[in-house]
């Protein structure tokens, strides 16, 4: 479902089969369970590391897996509610993350693309794309979290969740969605991977990088669980770095 | 307290202008802090503020080497003038210009901010959020200073997430200055007064400045009102 490799200081999530990854309970908790190996790696190593995910085949993911909910709406929320910690993970998770946008990233797909700190997509091939206007269905409401902080250029909000607007890379990039637009899926996940690695360079200190990613976006963590420190907390670590 | 020597105060006809004097880093430790909100209180009957220095920097931050000997108080004092500050720019009743002279890091940064209009040197000096590569969490009042002003996600990204030292034309570009000015430290002064003059000659009334910009930042000013000069008792002041 999904393997977890180091290179140098860069971790590298991959979804493995050329199938559309859709986000089943397997899929999430195979997930969760390799960002859990990144996290923990990376706290024995020190500062100084990063994530990229990238997807095998024509799709990033189309999202929570309707054809295991089918009709159930139970199903449907299980799913929801099995993604929602993962989604925290990556938010809180002490290193940047890339995601290598390499295919489709359709619903819960574009979200798992947006919890990421930035985004690389191959130009060819593949649209950003929320379904769920079209398909029927409501929105998890920490979905909506995500795309308010993150989706924030004029009426780009409105394009992706209300119209379903498929977005290729470079109108992606132009709405502030994606960062670099690279060719085809072999360069966008080394452009991806060559990112992580200046950004691993920075020699960051997780924990406070971390802080400062759930500062700066801090409805969208509130919505997935993540409990912001108090301020006392925060400065404890001053007067050490002084 | 010495604190004339700090930064000064002039008229330039109906500008209060602000100038951080020397040609140090300017680094906001409670004296200088004191002194400029001293000076902010002076602008009383001005109709246009401007904050201006002198050298290199318009200011680096936190005095950390202060700090190193007092960090307990960190918090209490720096932290609380700073925040006080904040208040005050954000309730006066008046238009708010910085004029970025020189380099404005951390603190400096966010002092930039709490201003209505910035007007940056366009060819020296850049704005540059040092805390991620100092290892420097960002507390929540500080953090919504880049919560409202810099509302585009992307460059709320860049500058707090990756620490870029953004040079006015990139801060122009992406929203984040209002305006770049070729020339010396003169230059960027004499411009930022010619806009701050422009905005007097609006002829708002001021009380109303003031209600419009705490209403139109409701989150910031929630957080700074208790420390402004016009907050009730510091005994009913939150503790820290």
């Amino acid at each position: 479902m999904c393997t977890l490799e180091q290179h140098g200081n860069v971790f590298v999530l991959t979804l493995t089969g050329d199938d559309e990854h859709p986000l089943g309970l397997p899929l999430i908790a195979s997930l969760s369970s390799a960002v859990a190996s990144a996290k923990a790696a990376a706290a024995s190593a020190g500062p100084g590391a990063a994530l990229v995910t990238v997807a095998e085949g024509r799709f990033f993911s189309n999202g929570l897996d309707i054809g295991w909910a089918g009709t159930s709406r139970t199903r449907l929320m299980e799913l929801a509610d099995a993604l929602r910690p993962l989604a925290a993970d990556l938010l809180a998770l002490p290193m940047p993350t890339v995601a290598a946008v390499t295919g489709h990233a359709s619903a819960g797909g574009f979200l798992l693309a947006l919890c990421h700190d930035y985004r690389v997509m191959r130009a060819d091939r593949g649209v950003l794309y929320m379904s769920e206007i079209d398909i029927g269905l409501p929105l998890p409401s920490y979905f909506v979290s995500m795309f308010r902080a993150k989706v924030t250029a004029a009426n780009a909000l409105r394009d992706v969740l209300l119209r379903g607007t498929k977005l290729r890379a470079a109108e992606a990039k132009e709405m502030g969605i994606v960062d670099a637009v690279c060719p085809g899926p072999t360069e966008t996940v080394a452009k991806a991977i060559k990112l992580a690695e200046q950004l691993a360079a920075r020699k960051w200190d997780g924990d406070v990088y971390a802080s400062i990613r759930i500062s700066i976006f801090p409805e969208a963590c509130k919505s997935v669980g993540i409990v912001e420190e108090s301020d006392e907390e925060k400065v404890k670590n001053f007067a050490s770095r002084m | 307290m010495a604190t004339q020597n700090l930064c000064t105060v002039e008229r330039r006809g109906r500008v209060h202008l602000i100038t951080l004097t020397g040609a140090g880093e300017h680094r906001l430790n409670p004296a200088l802090l004191s002194a400029i909100r001293s000076a902010v209180a002076a602008s009383a009957g001005a109709g246009a503020l401007v904050l201006a220095a002198e050298g290199k920097y318009f200011s680096n931050g936190f005095d950390q080497a202060w700090a190193s000997t007092a960090p307990r108080h960190l918090q209490a004092t720096m932290g609380g003038e700073f925040r006080g500050l904040v208040a005050d720019l954000l309730a006066l009743p008046m238009p708010t210009v910085a004029a970025v002279t020189g380099h404005a890091a951390a603190a400096g940064c966010g002092l930039v901010l709490a201003h209505d209009a910035v007007i940056m040197r366009g060819s020296r000096g850049f704005l540059y959020m040092s805390e991620v590569d100092a290892g420097l969490k960002l507390v929540d009042f500080f953090a919504e200073v880049f919560r409202e002003k810099v509302p585009d996600a992307v460059n709320r990204r860049d500058l707090l997430l990756r620490g870029d030292r953004m040079a006015a034309p990139e801060a122009v570009r992406r929203g984040i200055v209002d305006k770049a000015v070729d020339g010396g430290v003169e230059d960027v002064v004499n411009a930022a007064v010619a806009e701050a003059e422009k905005l007097a000659a609006r002829g708002w009334d001021g009380e109303v400045v003031a209600e419009i910009r705490k209403a139109a930042w409701p989150n910031l000013w929630s957080k700074v009102k208790d420390y402004g000069a016009d907050a009730p008792a510091a005994a009913a002041r939150p503790r820290l």
